[in-house]
């Protein structure tokens, strides 16, 4: 408590706007309720009740303009890319990506034969947090997600950190 | 319910020149057809009564890579040999399948199409000819399927050689 604190009656805060700012980012990342293949299963079991994602503020939401966060969760394929590309800039800035399993990751188990498939879905958008696995446990999702809230939590909107 | 042999002879008895042989294996025997008289045989086979073949369990493409690898560019290209189609029927009603096969010459693979016949052909051909180019002709929507609609080359021909880049995103590992 600094001496500001005392200059003010009950119920007032002082803090900086960074702090401020960031707090109420990294407490509601509403994610874009968008899913690719088996990677979104557990996404989904993250979001149901067991792992509760709600608890750390991360609700589904429909339209990429509503949304924060996307996290990729799934193999991409070439014809996909182009629409994830499209989705990610329709989403208002600050916007953060979470690429979900070995597949976003770098290509996955389909590195070498797969003629289809995006060898990382960073060649085409730029990535927050890489979770490794395949699929990643909901344990792991949430490990990345407590990541990302770090990173935001660091930011500043004077000084452009990322 | 018919044999292999029961069905090869009624095809041979009516198409004589347009079938051409019945090969045996230990599950599945398959009689080869001309790949552009195999809408006249897939209707006759369908409709005939001992037959009533009424439906196409699956049609898939098959690059058989019989011919002649030559290095064009540096790359390793198949020239000559077929391309091949296989047509697996059943018949609900009288309880006997059987394989169709037809080869179409590599450069110019046309086969006609019998989604006329089996609606189901249709996806299953616009599947041939997006991952093998087989032509399949009086197809009424032939175009690509699961590849986007401006890739280039069909994929899973043996000699298919990955693009660098496809629209700024690089392909190769």
């Amino acid at each position: 408590m600094g001496i500001l604190d005392k200059q003010f009656d009950d119920n007032f805060i002082v803090t900086s706007v960074d702090d401020l700012f960031n707090w109420a980012r990294l407490s509601s990342l509403w994610q874009l309720g968008f899913g690719l293949a088996c990677c979104a299963i557990e996404m989904m079991a993250t979001s149901a009740s067991h792992y509760d994602f709600d608890r750390f503020g991360v609700i589904p939401r429909p339209s990429p303009r509503q949304a924060d966060i996307i996290i990729i969760s799934g193999t991409v394929t070439f014809k996909m890319a182009i629409r994830i590309k499209r989705l990610y800039e329709q989403m208002p800035d600050p916007k953060y990506i979470i690429s979900m399993g070995s597949c976003s990751n770098c290509g996955g188990p389909y590195w070498e034969h797969g003629y289809h498939v995006v060898k990382g879905i960073d060649r085409v958008i730029p990535v927050d947090v890489y979770v490794p696995g395949c699929p990643p446990r909901p344990e792991a999702l949430l490990e990345g997600l407590l990541k990302l809230q770090e990173k935001v939590r660091n930011e500043s909107i004077v000084k452009k950190t990322a | 319910m018919k044999s292999a042999e029961e069905i090869f002879n009624l095809l041979k008895e009516k198409y004589n020149d347009g079938v051409k042989e019945l090969v045996k294996q230990p599950i599945d025997a398959y009689i080869t057809c001309d790949p552009l008289l195999i809408n006249v045989i897939s209707l006759f086979l369908m409709t005939h009564e001992d037959l009533l073949f009424d439906n196409l369990m699956i049609l898939s493409g098959v690059d058989d890579a019989n011919g002649k690898t030559v290095l064009v560019d540096g790359l390793k290209t198949i020239e000559g040999g077929t391309l091949s189609v296989y047509y697996h029927l059943e018949s609900t009603k009288l309880r006997h399948k059987i394989v169709l096969r037809v080869s179409a010459p590599r450069e110019n693979p046309e086969v006609e199409s019998v989604s006329l016949i089996w609606h189901s052909a249709d996806w299953h051909e616009r599947e041939a000819f997006d991952l093998f180019g087989i032509k399949f002709l009086n197809h009424p929507d032939l175009r690509r399927i699961l590849m986007p609609d401006d890739w280039e080359g069909h994929p899973l021909r043996k000699d298919y050689a990955n693009p660098e880049f496809y629209l700024g995103i690089k392909v190769p590992y």
